[in-house]
């Protein structure tokens, strides 16, 4: 399999792809970025008179509070996420890795199942769960925990924009774990603990790193994705929500500024990709180990 | 030492261990032996605190554990699969136990290079378990379970990863390693082989009762019934009921006449091993009793010995061992009329 000859094609597949569905892309993003907006189709200034290409639209994108306040509620937002997922994927994950294999197959089925339906479709459901008259406040009400007269609104709000976006991203977190957890070797906890640790510290020593790479695909498949969401904040998060995905989607649609558009599309992606390649680096550390 | 006192554990509707009672004295080298589902390694686990027993208790110095967490109880285990951790050092792992009792600095460097040493492993402390050969991964996993210096090492299925040359030196190296400690080993083990050569007491385990606990030597010179005359090595078993001034076995014509006195009448089985029947071309006038007539029916060659299959005159299937030594007498083919002879001695009479 590892044969020369056969190795080359299939090795090129990868890199053509990565070339023309993202690189190319790329590319004309930030050749865009650099142009300025026009009346007319294309809505930009011709990327290939290169005297009239600038940083304008860095510059005012840096100095306008509303784009880094975007930025830093969107990243905010992706990480607690993250974070979320990881609290609560973690333990079902671990608990999945358990069961006997029957078992783990219908488990596995249930966190896909949700898939079939779109994702637009699910977050739209939930406006009926969130909303002041929905199925949350009326439990909680008929529990008494809250008064019905003045139930507080959830909808179109910071928690319901993070329990949409939990709720979206929890099985991207969960199947990496789950993969990671149900290939070890449990014996090693029994020698942990069989050498005088306590179930945690067993949990700690060694289960914990040798999940690491299953943690850290699961840190990054949900935040990527989640710091440039549009349609949960868009949905449960109302009118104007600050998060860099909504801020793109009214500089093309609304206003029709090409160029700023992409200048925040870039940035976004600079922003990303360092903690990417640190975690990509502690990955790699701990999977060269294991 | 260690005392099992009516140990019974069920999973579902199989009784994996059916109250077991076993002594263990200190230092001694131990073994479980039985084939797969006779309950030897649920019986291990049990010791070590992974499974709980339903009912029974494990006295360990006097104090009952059979409830006790693993990582309470003065027992380390050595996997089968050795369990290295494979994120560690090998010097991280062997110190890990020691780490749990709050060891550090001086005295846990001190206690983990005598481990090392004490398995020639000490120069490969800084390597990955996934840089070691099988038997270096086999003493680093003995390092680390007997540097806490437990009152029991349970070594499970200790050589079955190992090929069979290095099953010799690691045989003779656990040997060592028991005598200089000075701890208890108890091993599990499915291989008569290893069983025999190492232990100084064997417990011969069969669905999930002790059939009996006996040194090697007892074991296969006086089996206490007929399961372990036919577990430990090779042996002709056949069934007999007294008759005449001797017992007459199914299969053979000729009369078995023990050295021991027969008590009863009620059916029995004999065991007679095949190293103890002798076998010569036929002889003219037939002995009264314990030498039977047969055709030999196949034959396998061993190198030092010979295993002949002799079908008897009675019909039965008796098996004649014999040593290739230099003198060592005629070869047979197979197809040749032969007789087979033993000593009254080898005749082992056996109830149930």
């Amino acid at each position: 399999m590892s044969g020369g000859k056969n190795a080359l094609p299939s090795a090129i597949l990868p890199y053509a792809w990565l070339l023309v569905f993202f690189l190319a892309p790329l590319l004309v993003s930030l050749a865009i970025s650099l142009t300025h907006a026009v009346d007319g189709s294309p809505p930009y200034s011709n990327p290939f008179d290169w005297p009239s290409l600038n940083l304008e639209n860095y510059r005012s994108i840096l100095s306008d509070d509303l784009y880094a306040d975007a930025l830093v509620n969107s990243i905010r937002v992706a990480a607690t996420t993250a974070l979320l997922c990881l609290l609560i994927g973690y333990p079902m994950a671990y608990a999945m890795a358990l069961e006997p294999p029957g078992r783990r197959q219908i488990l596995l089925m249930a966190i896909i199942l949700p898939f079939f339906t779109s994702s637009l479709i699910r977050t739209y459901a939930m406006i009926n769960l969130l909303k002041e008259t929905g199925l949350i406040n009326q439990a909680l009400s008929a529990l008494g925990l809250v008064d019905p007269a003045h139930p507080p609104s959830i909808l179109y709000s910071d928690w319901a924009v993070q329990i949409g976006m939990v709720y979206n991203y929890l099985p991207f977190m969960i199947l990496p774990l789950y993969a990671n957890l149900a290939r070890l070797d449990w014996t090693l906890a029994e020698a942990a603990r069989d050498l005088g640790a306590p179930p945690w510290r067993a949990f700690a020593t060694i289960v914990l790193p040798l999940s690491w790479p299953g943690i850290v695909s699961g840190v990054l498949l949900v935040f990527i994705p989640a710091c440039g969401e549009y349609v949960v904040p868009t949905l449960l998060g109302g009118q104007n929500y600050p998060m860099i995905g909504t801020q793109l989607s009214t500089e093309f649609f609304q206003n029709r500024d090409w160029p700023l558009a992409s200048a925040v599309a870039i940035l976004l992606l600079a922003i990303l990709v360092a903690p990417l390649l640190l975690l990509q680096w502690i990955a790699r550390r701990s999977e060269a180990a294991a | 030492m260690i005392r099992i006192e009516g140990l019974t554990k069920s999973f579902g509707h199989d009784r994996a261990v059916d109250a077991v009672d076993l002594s263990i004295a200190a230092g001694e080298f131990f073994a479980l032996l039985g084939g797969s589902g006779s309950g030897k390694t649920t019986l291990l686990r049990m010791i070590a605190g992974f499974e709980r027993p339903d009912g029974g208790r494990i006295l360990i110095d006097g104090e009952d554990m059979a409830q006790a967490p693993p990582h309470r109880r003065p027992v380390n285990m050595m996997f089968q699969s050795y369990a290295l951790f494979p994120h560690m050092s090998v010097a991280k792992n062997v110190e890990f136990g020691l780490r749990q009792e709050g060891l550090r600095g001086d005295e846990l460097r001190r206690r983990t290079d005598e481990a090392l040493d004490l398995v020639a492993m000490r120069e490969f402390a800084a390597r990955k378990p996934h840089q070691l050969s099988g038997g270096q991964k086999q003493r680093v996993a003995l390092a680390r379970a007997i540097v806490k210096r437990p009152k029991v090492l349970l070594l499970d299925e200790p050589l079955s990863a190992l090929d069979r040359k290095l099953r010799e030196t690691t045989q003779i190296h656990l040997l060592d390693v028991q005598k200089r400690t000075g701890v208890t080993f108890v091993v599990v083990t499915h291989d008569q082989d290893e069983a025999m050569a190492m232990a100084s007491r064997v417990a011969v385990m069969n669905a999930g009762r002790v059939e009996q606990v006996d040194t090697p030597r007892a074991l296969y010179a006086h089996p206490a019934n007929r399961f372990v005359a036919g577990f430990i090595g090779a042996t002709n078993l056949l069934q007999a009921r007294a008759g005449g001034q001797g017992l007459l076995a199914e299969g053979v014509r000729t009369l078995l006449r023990p050295s021991a006195s027969i008590d009863s009448a009620e059916p029995c089985w004999v065991s007679i091993r095949p190293e103890n029947v002798a076998i010569a071309a036929p002889a003219l006038a037939s002995a009264d009793a314990n030498a039977e007539h047969g055709v030999v029916e196949a034959m396998s060659y061993y190198g030092d010995h010979t295993v002949y299959y002799v079908r008897a005159e009675g019909g039965a299937m008796l098996r004649a061992a014999r040593f290739n030594a230099a003198e060592a007498g005629p070869v047979f083919k197979v197809d040749a009329p032969v007789t087979l002879s033993w000593p009254a001695t080898a005749i082992t009479v056996l109830r149930s």
